[in-house]
């Protein structure tokens, strides 16, 4: 349930292999490289260990493998988990170390974790986009509103509208309605020709088909967007587009998720390079361009657990060594890659949800920026400067992905923080010797 | 799973299932947000999963993100909302 209590306050750790990020990637990572006897610690800033797909809680139903991966995982007596435990930034790598040293904190303390090879297992987070009422209380990301179900969130009796696209949508619905929520309606914005190449495509991943088949909901309607949360104080109604009409439904909650964004911010501020799908760039053992660091899972490119499991299996295996091994998994991790590719090019967004935001709604949720103050701008680094545009406390991560799709910007990585630090952290470490600026 | 940890939210005593997170108790409270926006919006939790900040509160004197933190028996947790209407 919760990591093993680790030695007080030391300014820094060594292990040989450190796994950001304990969901399917991070987990088979772990398990693939705790044969080599390699002292290995798996960090993740969530309470448990599973990611977002194999969230505990009171609300969790956890499927098998999951309680196999956490069981395994919890009998390796070389492998330390740290939950609650957080990247906050980069930390002194010492010239001995090919990989970099990181900046770490929990609830209690901050230290430098040095490790001899670096595991990138960062996931996905949703793309979250701006419409009018997208700030009331009710209003949550898709997978988003999963997450809280699972962590405890009562919703038995409640009206939710769940909108966006992807197959996460029909598993937050089918999550809700397990817990006892009335979905009234999922709104798919992709279009029925589209989601029905979909299905013709899942018989190339029976697995993924018998997953689909239990979520299938009279309530999926395609071509569908929202244009408008409305009420006070607490989300009350939603305004939908349907084809070429409209619909408006009473609702106490709405949840909308736009596909997935890969969380590529710290293998960037390491200098690891990004692909075609927006995720971290890997070669054919997971290794990135940065020396002794590799990066699995969703942060290559969204594409499912499924492939999480295989490309952290293979990232364990090359960072312990075993490059053979690493590349006998090639077909599965085509295999699994061919899925990714029919997510994409099937859920691909509409252009009209670009529209959605009004001159006064908000894009910016930490600094309360507006649309019409944003749109003039030049670019990212521009908008920064002139409106606080993603310099609150998420730095970005939410309004980085909308602008980039509402305006093409390209968001500039961190350079040295990554997340919302304690002082005493800040002070109990090093200055970074690749940090030429005062 | 039926077992349950007392806390406090803005000095309100709540019981909530064992393993709840601070975001999920935060629906159980009156008013069900967490904090003011900068220019005054009630805000409540949006991502569930750690990325957006909206959910973070005071819990038992540090400031922290309610959707990665399990409640535990006898936390307080201050979001610094006015009080609630009855």
């Amino acid at each position: 349930m919760t990591s093993a209590p680790h030695s007080p306050a030391a300014p820094s750790r060594r292990c040989d292999i450190l796994i950001i990020g304990a969901g399917p990637a991070g987990m088979a990572a772990a398990l693939a490289a705790a044969p080599s006897g390699a002292a290995i610690v798996l960090v993740d800033d969530n309470p448990a260990p599973g990611g977002q797909i194999w969230r505990e809680g009171p609300g969790a139903h956890l499927p098998p493998l999951a309680r196999t991966h956490r069981e395994r995982l919890a009998g390796l007596p070389n492998v330390r988990v740290l939950t609650g435990t957080r990247v906050v930034g980069l930390g002194d790598t010492p010239a001995t170390d090919t990989a970099p040293a990181l900046l770490l904190e929990d609830g209690q303390q901050g230290w430098t974790q040095r490790c001899g090879r670096l595991i990138l297992c960062t996931g996905a987070r949703e793309l979250l986009l701006p419409f009018p009422g997208w700030t009331l209380p009710g209003v949550t990301g898709a997978g988003g509103l999963q997450a809280l179900i699972k962590a405890g969130l009562p919703v038995r009796g409640q009206r939710i509208v769940i909108a966006g696209t992807g197959p996460l949508l029909l598993a937050a619905a089918h999550t809700a309605a397990e817990a006892g929520a009335q979905v009234l309606r999922i709104a798919e914005q992709t279009s029925w020709s589209q989601l029905a190449g979909f299905g013709l495509q899942l018989a190339r991943w029976p697995a993924k088909a018998v997953q689909a088949l239990p979520l299938l909901n009279p309530a999926l309607r395609a071509a569908s967007h929202v244009l408008e949360a409305t009420g006070t104080g607490q989300v009350q109604s939603v305004r939908l587009r349907r084809g070429a009409g409209e619909e408006v439904l009473d609702c106490d909650r709405l949840a909308c998720g736009f596909g997935l964004v890969p969380n590529t911010h710290l293998g960037q501020m390491l200098g690891c390079t990004l692909n075609d799908r927006q995720g971290l760039a890997v070669d054919a053992v997971q290794a990135t361009a940065v020396p002794g660091v590799f990066a699995a899972g969703e942060c290559t490119g969204f594409g499912g657990s499924d492939k999480a499991l295989v490309e952290g299996t293979m990232a364990g295996h090359a960072a312990a060594g075993d490059t053979t091994a690493a590349l006998a998994l090639a077909p599965q991790r085509a295999r699994w890659q061919g899925f990714a590719d029919a997510l994409h090019r099937q859920f691909a967004l509409s252009p009209a949800l670009r529209d959605l935001p009004r001159p006064d709604t908000l894009v910016c949720r930490c600094e309360d920026v507006r649309h019409a103050d944003l749109a003039p701008r030049a670019g990212w680094i521009d908008a920064k400067l002139h409106t606080r545009c993603g310099m609150g406390p998420c730095q970005g991560r939410v309004c980085g992905a909308a602008a980039q799709f509402l305006y093409g910007w390209t968001p500039a990585p961190a350079r040295h923080l990554l997340a919302p630090a304690r002082i005493a952290t800040l002070a109990g470490c090093d200055t970074p010797t690749h940090e030429s600026t005062p | 799973m039926t077992s349950t940890v007392n806390i406090h939210i803005d000095g309100q005593a709540l019981a909530v299932p064992t393993g709840s997170s601070v975001a999920a108790a935060l629906a159980r409270a009156a008013g069900g947000c967490s904090r003011l926006s900068v220019s005054g919006e009630p805000r409540a939790p949006f991502c569930g999963m750690g990325i957006c900040h909206e959910c973070r509160v005071t819990i038992d004197g540090r400031r922290q993100l309610a959707c990665q933190t399990v409640c535990r028996e006898g936390m307080r947790i201050d979001t610094g909302l006015p009080a609630q209407h009855p």
